[in-house]
């Protein structure tokens, strides 16, 4: 009874079938396009997609800025500073996932957790989670896919940020932050001294509506053109090119996908439906996940961006790890994903 | 009075400047605007969100683009 209860709200609510079905309905009765036709099976994805995402996005995101009103970079970095050893890795990942902060941030933040003494280990485990699990990308996924796959690309996740991390810790890489990122400064008492300001419960609803409209203006591009490039693999391109390029015939498929991915500049959003039509048309989702982690990581511009304040060993390790992290899981869940399904 | 507007040259940080501006020229006022845009000076003053605005040498503002009326109202409490 329960089960049924919940499989109902999760199909209403996440997978938003009542929405699938309008959209059928109004491409098969309204404007009678032939089910079995191309065309109808691309722009019914389309349409489909664009309004959920649109939808799931929105309600998400608030919910999300919400919770995040609650933890300030100031506020994680002090909580950062009371742990030692692999738990400020483990902690640093997990405040990774809940910190808000805007990608032209990135190099404030690395700053300024470095100067107030946090190990630089600790703050790729940060830096590393924070683009890669949040709250909006993983119920998006259960609404694509499933809640296991989800909660799977959460633990992978945080495993890659808080292994990641933790090497950079063990092999002494703080040896390559640029001079001027570790310097003293004049006036030490400057740093850390922004009053941590509590907002109130209105402050955060109009902070959390100011992030929703923020961000969809940030990324609504990314999803249209997202979406229209999954519509057309679904509709049109042959599963069998798919399968040849990216299928389990290809065993560099994962490779590839996180390769591709790397330097993309997108968001999570907007690369869900392309995992979500390739899924469809038999990709593993491995391969998918792999692409997704990559575009979300990494990407040429924040690559460019952190390469200004660590020098190139530590750049090259950084990036390495990630990959590395990725590319693994990617077969890893290739291998085992079919017990997610 | 001298204000500076911190960031490291993303869309946000811009606004903010223009925002800033606006404020001043609805107040005629005489501060001086300054737009910082680089790390180390960013990071000098210990902001972590941007963009940030200083008002001589404090910091009001950081992590959002204020409008440019409660940017006048950061102005006048600083006064």
């Amino acid at each position: 009874m329960i089960i049924e209860i919940f499989s109902w709200l999760n199909n209403q609510l996440l997978k938003m079938t009542w929405l699938e079905n309008i959209v059928n309905w109004f491409f098969k009765d309204v404007i009678a396009i032939d089910t079995d036709s191309l065309l109808y099976k691309a722009i019914t994805f389309f349409f489909y997609d664009v309004f959920k995402i649109f939808i799931l996005l929105s309600i998400l995101i608030f919910i999300s800025s919400y919770i995040q009103s609650y933890f300030s970079p100031e506020r994680t970095r002090k909580i950062l500073k009371n742990f030692k050893g692999i738990w400020a890795n483990i902690i640093g990942a997990l405040l990774g996932t809940v910190t808000p902060f805007c990608s032209c941030s990135s190099i404030p933040i690395f700053i300024g957790f470095t100067k107030a003494g946090l190990p630089i280990g600790v703050t790729f485990s940060f830096l590393i989670s924070s683009p890669l699990v949040d709250l909006a990308s993983v119920i998006l996924l259960a609404s694509i896919f499933n809640w296991q796959i989800a909660l799977a690309y959460v633990v992978v996740g945080l495993l890659i940020a808080i292994i990641g991390g933790t090497l950079i810790s063990v092999f002494k890489m703080e040896r390559y932050v640029e001079d001027f990122v570790t310097a003293k400064l004049d006036n030490q008492s400057n740093i850390a001294d922004i009053e941590i300001y509590q907002m109130t419960k209105k402050e955060r609803v109009s902070y959390a509506i100011d992030q929703v409209k923020e961000i969809i203006q940030k990324v609504w591009l990314y999803i249209l053109i997202g979406v229209g490039i999954g519509a057309i693999i679904h509709g049109f391109i042959p599963q069998t090119w798919i399968e040849t390029v990216l299928g389990s015939n290809n065993p560099f498929s994962v490779i590839l996908a996180a390769l591709v991915g790397i330097p993309m500049y997108a968001d999570i959003f907007g690369t869900l439906p392309i995992a979500e039509a390739l899924v469809l048309k038999g990709v593993g989702i491995g391969t998918v996940l792999a692409f997704m982690m990559a575009v979300t990581a990494l990407s040429l511009p924040s690559i460019i961006m952190i390469k200004k304040v660590i020098k190139p060993q530590l750049l090259f390790m950084f990036v390495g790890l990630v990959t590395l992290g990725i590319i693994v899981m990617g077969y890893l869940f290739n291998i085992f994903g079919y017990l997610l399904m | 009075m001298q204000i500076k507007v911190l960031g490291t040259g993303c869309k946000n940080c811009k606004q903010l400047l223009e925002n800033t501006k606006k404020a001043c020229s609805e107040l005629s006022s005489d501060a001086e605007i300054l737009y910082i845009t680089d790390y180390l000076e960013i990071a000098k003053t210990g902001l972590m969100r941007t963009p940030g605005l200083m008002i001589d040498d404090k910091i009001v503002s950081f992590g959002k683009v204020p409008t440019s009326d409660e940017i006048i109202k950061l102005i006048n409490n600083a006064l």
